[in-house]
């Protein structure tokens, strides 16, 4: 593929607009967040295309901006955040992904890596066997048509009222684990079809379960709040969303937006943008029945969350409470919300779509759960699972900037394909067991395609988001054992 | 041999390339490409069969349903299909009978679930050797 050839004009040393100028049609400027190293592949893989593209959309207010973990997405860049006017804007199913609702849980313990690392087989192997994960997986739980719905109303304080955890659990998970506007009426009967087998369970493709050992500290006050408190502490990271449903949700409001964009009169440079303003039936219902998906993935991962402690409990004889396993955090990473903002001195609504992004709310926001008041909401960056991942906070200037986000995670360079044809399922295990991480998967060949040669190394991510100021690394953990769906 | 169909890179993705001679073989090429993508096409037999009816407003965005169509019968109720017979195709409408058999774990290897069939850079085209159209795949 060639370069992408048109304008990124530094403004300074991570910041890069697009101008408006670059297309017609553009209503806002683009911005990309990314240091002068990144820039080569970004405009190799043409996503800087993608970001004009988004800024096409009715109502888009500030930029069309894309996170330094950005990478080509369909339609939507993945990676990217847009915020439209709730009164004159637009909302968008390709701005929230097919996985409504993907993210990542955090919990800790107080296990030092001396305690875990004699038994991280039998730890990985229990885990593996008490989570369902892969394709085709079906929950331990069964439910019924009358609990789907209550589960797609209530999120995750569905899994904790039947004892899939615990209350605090909710109040250390963004929204609390529930978007209120949630409609089952708005869901096809082929979404609840597909997700009433797939509650509880991990999924397959770039979904995992991690123990991970923390290995620095940025900021031991912040980090300490959190409750992690040493190097050598054992962390554990859940990623999973809404699995087959909030796909099929996904696919079907697609449809209903094709049409609606030549109903509303809206010209757009890519069908995957398909789109209905927010204020219009299209719109309201596309939004209700994502907060169904997005309930669902809470639900999801509070139960998976649940079964780790359960897990652990089994391996080490003592009870989760024993073992310090709470939770420090939940965040979405493919989700639209609703949220105020200040622009320019002025409040507005605004419907923020975050796309492979994370929220990044200061301290003190009404959001940021009471716990964290003082240090800002829990950003959490997991990388690939050769690497590390990172704990960040949010900022006052990703308010100011970004409409409270930041990145979500390391970001793919090499395709499925790609990393297939040049590295084999059973080489990525011996690597990394030679590196100290044991690893299981559903299917070992299809682990190559989430080698960490892959992905872009999250580190150079966080360094852009914490020096560009939208949110502050406080630590970074690296594997031990890995679970792939 | 006239190709049938091919696989295709896409960054976080993957995306099929379907061919045929007329439009009924283009979208039977497209369902055995989503198909091999996710298991081995020889590992499937011929034990039950499906009446599939999808509509949409165009024919690019009918390739598409249908493809989403056998998604959802995969993933929602396991079956696996290895022949297409296309009883009816207009501009937006299809029709047709999919031969295949129940996901069994114990000989059938699931290579990747296939999640959603998009919009993006689809392509359907119609040239001197016949059709060949382009979507990609959500996994």
């Amino acid at each position: 593929m060639t370069q992408w050839q048109g304008q990124l004009i530094k403004i300074d040393d991570y910041r890069w607009k697009i101008p408006e100028s670059y297309k017609t049609g553009m209503r806002v400027a683009g911005l990309i967040y990314a240091s002068k190293k990144m820039l080569e592949s970004i405009r190799e893989e043409q996503t800087p295309e993608q970001v004009a593209n988004v800024a096409f959309l009715p109502g888009i207010i500030g930029y069309s901006m894309a996170m330094p973990d950005i990478h080509w997405g369909y339609g939507f860049p993945i990676g990217g955040v847009a915020a439209m006017d709730i009164k004159d804007g637009v909302v968008s199913p390709g701005g929230v992904g097919y996985d409504i609702n993907c993210g990542v849980r955090l919990l800790r313990t107080s296990l030092t890596e001396a305690e875990v690392r004699p038994r991280i087989s039998q730890l990985i192997n229990t885990l593996f066997r008490d989570i369902p994960s892969g394709l085709g997986s079906e929950g331990k739980i069964k439910i019924s048509q009358k609990e789907m719905d209550q589960l797609m109303v209530e999120g995750a304080r569905w899994a904790v009222k039947r004892g899939l955890g615990l209350e605090e659990d909710l109040d250390v998970t963004e929204e609390g684990g529930c978007l209120t506007d949630a409609d089952p009426s708005k869901i096809s009967d082929r979404a609840v079809k597909r997700g009433m087998p797939q509650a509880g369970t991990l999924g397959s493709g770039n979904h995992f379960l991690e123990i991970q050992v923390v290995k620095e500290i940025f900021d031991l006050h912040t980090a300490s709040i959190m409750g992690i408190t040493d190097v050598g502490q054992i962390l554990v990271l859940i990623h999973t969303g809404s699995r087959g449903f909030g796909h099929q949700i996904c696919t079907d409001h697609l449809r209903i937006m094709e049409q609606a964009v030549s109903k509303y009169g809206i010209k757009l440079p890519d069908r995957q943008l398909a789109c209905a303003p927010i204020e219009s039936k299209e719109g309201q219902d596309y939004l209700a029945a994502m907060a169904c998906a997005a309930n669902y993935a809470w639900a999801n991962r509070q139960c998976i969350a649940h079964w780790v402690r359960e897990s652990f409990s089994k391996i080490f004889g003592r009870s989760p409470e024993q073992l310090g396993m709470a939770q420090v955090y939940d965040v979405a990473h493919n989700i639209a919300k609703i949220e105020d903002h200040t622009i320019d001195g002025r409040k507005v609504k605004v419907c923020v779509h975050r796309k492979g992004a994370t929220r990044a709310f200061p301290a003190g926001h009404k959001d940021t759960p009471k716990r964290y008041h003082e240090i800002g909401q829990p950003v959490l960056v997991p990388g690939d699972m050769g690497r590390c991942s990172f704990v960040a906070v949010g900022t006052e200037k990703a308010m100011k900037e970004s409409f409270g986000s930041t990145c979500h995670g390391a970001g793919r360079v090499l395709s499925r394909g790609a990393a297939k044809r040049s590295i084999r399922g059973a080489d990525v295990i011996r690597e990394l067991e030679n590196r100290g991480i044991t690893v299981k998967a559903e299917d070992v060949s299809a682990l190559a395609e989430e080698a960490p040669q892959a992905y872009k190394n999250v580190t150079e991510v966080i360094d852009v988001v914490h020096q560009a100021g939208i949110s502050r690394k406080v630590a970074m953990a690296v594997p031990m054992g890995v679970i792939k769906g | 041999m006239r190709k049938t169909f091919e696989i295709m890179d896409h960054t976080a993705d993957v995306g099929i390339i379907a061919y045929g001679m007329n439009i009924e073989e283009l979208f039977s090429n497209a369902a055995l490409a989503l198909f091999s993508l996710i298991t081995e096409l020889e590992s499937i037999q011929e034990k039950l069969h499906l009446n599939v009816k999808v509509g949409s407003d165009e024919r690019d965005s009918l390739l598409v349903e249908w493809l989403n169509e056998l998604i959802y019968f995969f993933d929602a109720k396991h079956v696996l299909f290895n022949r297409f017979d296309i009883e009816s195709l207009t501009e937006n409408e299809l029709k047709a009978t999919c031969y295949g058999e129940d996901f069994d774990p114990l000989k059938h290897r699931i290579k990747r679930g296939i999640k959603a069939a998009t919009y993006h850079m689809l392509r359907l085209d119609k040239n001197n050797d016949g059709f060949k159209a382009q979507v990609i795949l959500d996994i």
